[in-house]
């Protein structure tokens, strides 16, 4: 972006909204929206408490563990079926109805069969996050080059070879499009699951905030939340536009 | 004793004089009849051309010999041997030159290398080599992107030769490179038929490319596709590349061979 002819750095326009925050938090509209200065400060009391840190540990764990499965699950799955159609008749339907699906109403199922704790918070972690991987693999295999696959065969490529000498990296622009939509799911199913399976991590924070009216203490919590979300959204667009030199070209 | 009567000695065997026999292949997609009945021998150490229309079924016998298709009936011969399959007796050469976008000129070249678990420094040792020879020295490093058409189907070849296979399958190599580099690469094509003691089965719509670099011609008829003709330009083979085109004989081949197509081309 450009303004007066100096190039601006990006997301400078983040401090246009910061000041229109600030300005509806100083005329006290509604005590929902406190100006985001209170806010700040009150990020960096809470930011160091034995609280947050427990939150932000039991939120990391329950979101990587779930990320780690649906990407070691969803990769492969996707693969397999973009190569075999068998397979892909098979889970097609299933993939494409839970990826539209209303994954919060499936909780109290997790529940049930999962019970009330961590184990409940990560399978639905990855369920919010799977779908779309094995999606996007399954996409960006079914686009390889058909003589990359004779040729790797031609010259005596096993199975397993083509695999992960081929397709995976033929699919590699797709697929980490894929995990990175993913994760962002997956931050959602993340905290779902601590707000409705049980009471923990930055989940429980939310709740205790929200019902005792903290709101600086809320918008706090969900600032950090945003800029870790973001954070590793970045990283893994970065990741993509390493691959995209190849991308059209394959 | 009795083991070694049972195992014969290859060494000791014959080995035929054709390096390839196709015999009596037929293939089938569906109810599209590609090749019916199709029997050639391809001599070894020679450059042997499959020419006919489009869609006459080239690509598919070549196929059938690189062992990446079944033919329907019928069987391919390579060294008197049976083939079921992919072999490192043959290497094939893609029109589209199919390389690895996100490996380096270095790694595509030592691919066939690669897959057969050869060890890292031999492999690039003899990828560096075949660079070398197919004129890439000083790309190593680089990125298909980064290639003209014209390297990008040298690096394709030197791939090829880099397994040092017995028989070299090209399918249109040098269709989708420009002119100039074409005519190179038929020289070029010439000096590796004479020099590296392959035998190449070489694909092209060309005609002129066909009796230029080759030692025998296999016309095709359309579908159902089968040998209609060998044509063996060999008055003009002994002959300097540079004196190849404006020979009589030459000549006359093309415009036999364009007579007998002339009439199955809309
Ligand atoms: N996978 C396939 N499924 C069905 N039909 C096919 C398939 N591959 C080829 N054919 C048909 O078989 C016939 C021969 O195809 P092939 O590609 O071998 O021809 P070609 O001689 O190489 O043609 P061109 O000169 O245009 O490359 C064509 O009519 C084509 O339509
Ligand atoms: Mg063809």
């Amino acid at each position: 972006m450009k303004l007066f002819g100096y190039t601006l750095p990006g997301m400078s326009s983040l401090i246009l909204w910061g000041l229109l925050w600030e300005i509806v938090g100083r005329l006290d509209v509604t005590f929902f929206v406190p100006p985001l200065s209170e806010v700040v400060s009150t990020l960096i009391s809470v930011i160091g408490t034995p609280a947050f840190l427990k939150a932000l540990y039991e939120t990391a764990y329950a979101f990587f563990a779930g990320v780690f499965f649906a990407v070691f699950i969803g990769i492969p799955t996707g693969i397999l079926m973009g190569k075999s159609r068998l397979l892909d008749e098979l889970l097609l339907p299933w993939v494409n109805m839970f990826l539209s699906a209303p994954l919060t109403a499936l909780v109290p199922v997790l529940m049930v069969l999962f019970g009330f704790g961590m184990k409940a918070i990560i399978i639905t972690t990855t369920l919010f996050a799977i779908w779309i991987i094995i999606l996007n693999s399954r996409a960006g295999v079914l686009q390889i080059n058909r003589s990359l696959v004779e040729m790797a065969r031609s010259f005596g490529a096993s199975p397993l070879d083509a695999f992960f000498k081929i397709y995976f990296w033929a699919a590699l622009p797709e697929i980490l499009g894929g995990v990175r939509i993913g994760v962002i799911r997956a931050v959602k199913g993340v905290i779902i699951g601590q707000l409705l399976i049980s009471i923990v991590g930055f989940g429980a924070l939310f709740e205790l905030y929200a019902n005792n009216f903290l709101m600086s203490h809320f918008w706090a919590v969900l600032i950090v939340l945003f800029a870790l979300a973001f954070t590793i959204s970045e990283s893994l667009s970065y990741l993509e536009r390493r691959v995209s030199y190849y991308a059209a070209k394959r | 004793m009795s083991q070694i009567s049972d195992r014969p000695d290859s060494a000791s065997k014959p080995v035929p004089e054709n390096a390839v026999a196709a015999r009596n292949v037929s293939k089938n997609y569906g109810d599209v009849e590609a090749l019916r009945d199709l029997s050639l021998d391809f001599p070894r150490g020679q450059l042997t051309s499959l020419l006919g229309p489009s869609g006459c079924g080239k690509t598919t016998l070549l196929k059938i010999i690189a062992g990446l298709l079944e033919p329907s009936s019928g069987e391919i011969l390579v060294n008197g041997e049976l083939v079921d399959g992919p072999g490192p007796d043959r290497a094939f050469v893609f029109q589209d030159f199919a390389l690895l976008p996100w490996a380096s000129v270095i790694r595509n070249v030592a691919f066939g290398l690669e897959l057969r678990g050869v060890a890292k420094s031999e492999r690039e040792a003899i990828a560096e080599r075949y660079i070398k020879d197919v004129g890439l020295a000083g790309f190593e490093n680089s990125f298909p992107h980064e290639l003209s058409g014209g390297m990008r189907q040298r690096v394709g070849l030197a791939r090829a030769l880099s397994v040092d296979a017995q028989v070299l399958l090209m399918d249109e190599p040098f269709s989708a490179v420009d002119e100039q580099t074409r005519r190179k690469f038929q020289e070029d094509l010439l000096n590796l038929v004479a020099n590296e003691n392959k035998t190449f089965i070489f694909v092209t719509h060309s005609i002129e490319e066909a009796v230029y670099v080759s030692d025998q011609i296999a016309i095709l008829l359309p579908r159902p596709s089968r040998v209609s003709e060998i044509i063996r330009p060999s008055g003009i083979r002994g002959k300097g590349a540079d004196s190849i085109r404006r020979d009589p004989e030459y000549l006359d081949i093309v415009d036999r061979i364009w007579a007998s197509l002339r009439s199955y081309v809309e």
